[in-house]
């Protein structure tokens, strides 16, 4: 990152980005509007909010070009979310609770 | 005392103090949004009945700050791409409109929760409104902390400009990866309280 091309090169992805993030963002309130079964409508949500949150941390924070060790960190991070996300649904669907 | 490695990058790291300081921050704010996730996943499935988010929440207002979030994380990194071409003018003006957008999400945020207010829907109401209140209310911090950044930067803190440009444009990059997060959150945050 550096010379005037490159930045400009960025600054016409990061306008492409832009547009895409409003694209999907009608999709995800026309979806909405379907009235679709909750798991359904639970899962495209989340598909195309993980798209979007996707966009943004690879373009806008340029995690798409980023040092390994900022890698290290957020997979730390993002596998520690997934246990505190996950975990207590194992209590919740515990048989012998239950 | 100068801090060291603001603009040169660690050799063990690869990174700039900075960078590396805003990542780690960064980290420990995902978990604290994920145990908010993981508390509000456990009470809708643990609820016998659970209202959906647009019988009760302004959908078009949500919206309307979708849109201004998003275009708010534009004008910042567009903030930032302008401190590379070394255009401080342009800089000043996007910097700007990231704060004005951060006025326009509060401002609409303030109308939702004053009607909320006005018609007894309070975060003791039920558990749906607790945990709407706590999320938004979170998020709505995290956006004044990031106005408070950009807006000192885009004021006092631009000074840093004339001395040491490159330093300044890494404090843009770092308040900007603070300004995407929040960013973030609200994307998921949007779906998850009001459409669903």
């Amino acid at each position: 990152m550096g010379d005037h091309t490159d930045i400009d090169r960025q600054v016409k992805t990061y306008i492409l980005i832009f547009v895409t993030l409003m694209a999907l963002t009608i999709v995800t309130v026309a979806v909405s509007r379907f009235h679709l079964p909750t798991h359904q409508a639970v899962a495209i949500a989340l598909i195309v909010a993980s798209i979007k949150g996707g966009l943004v941390a690879s373009y806008f924070m340029h995690l798409i070009s980023e040092r390994k060790l900022i890698y290290w960190v957020l997979g730390f991070t993002v596998a520690c979310f997934f246990a505190v996300l996950l975990l207590p649904l194992l209590s919740h669907f515990d048989p012998i609770r239950n | 005392m100068e801090i060291p490695y603001t603009v040169a990058e660690r050799p063990d790291t690869g990174l700039n103090n900075g960078k590396i300081g805003i990542w780690l921050f960064l980290a420990s704010e995902v978990m604290l949004f994920g145990a908010l996730f993981a508390s509000y996943l456990m009470m809708r499935i643990g609820s016998t009945a659970w209202p959906r988010g647009d019988t009760i929440l302004n959908v078009p207002l949500a919206t309307t700050n979708t849109v201004i979030l998003i275009s708010s994380s534009v004008t910042m990194v567009m903030a930032w791409a302008s401190l590379k071409r070394k255009d401080f003018a342009k800089f000043r003006l996007f910097q700007a409109l990231t704060v004005l957008a951060g006025f326009g999400f509060l401002g609409i945020k303030y109308v939702e929760y004053s009607t909320k207010f006005h018609h007894h829907l309070l975060p003791s109401t039920n558990t749906f409104l607790a945990i709407y209140f706590t999320l938004t209310g979170l998020h709505g911090l995290h956006v004044i902390g990031g106005m408070a950044i950009n807006a000192y930067l885009l004021g006092p803190g631009a000074k840093l400009w004339k001395t040491d440009p490159e330093h300044f444009t890494n404090r843009v990059e770092n308040s900007g990866l603070f300004w995407h997060f929040v960013d973030l959150v609200w994307i998921f945050l949007f779906p998850i309280l009001y459409l669903l």
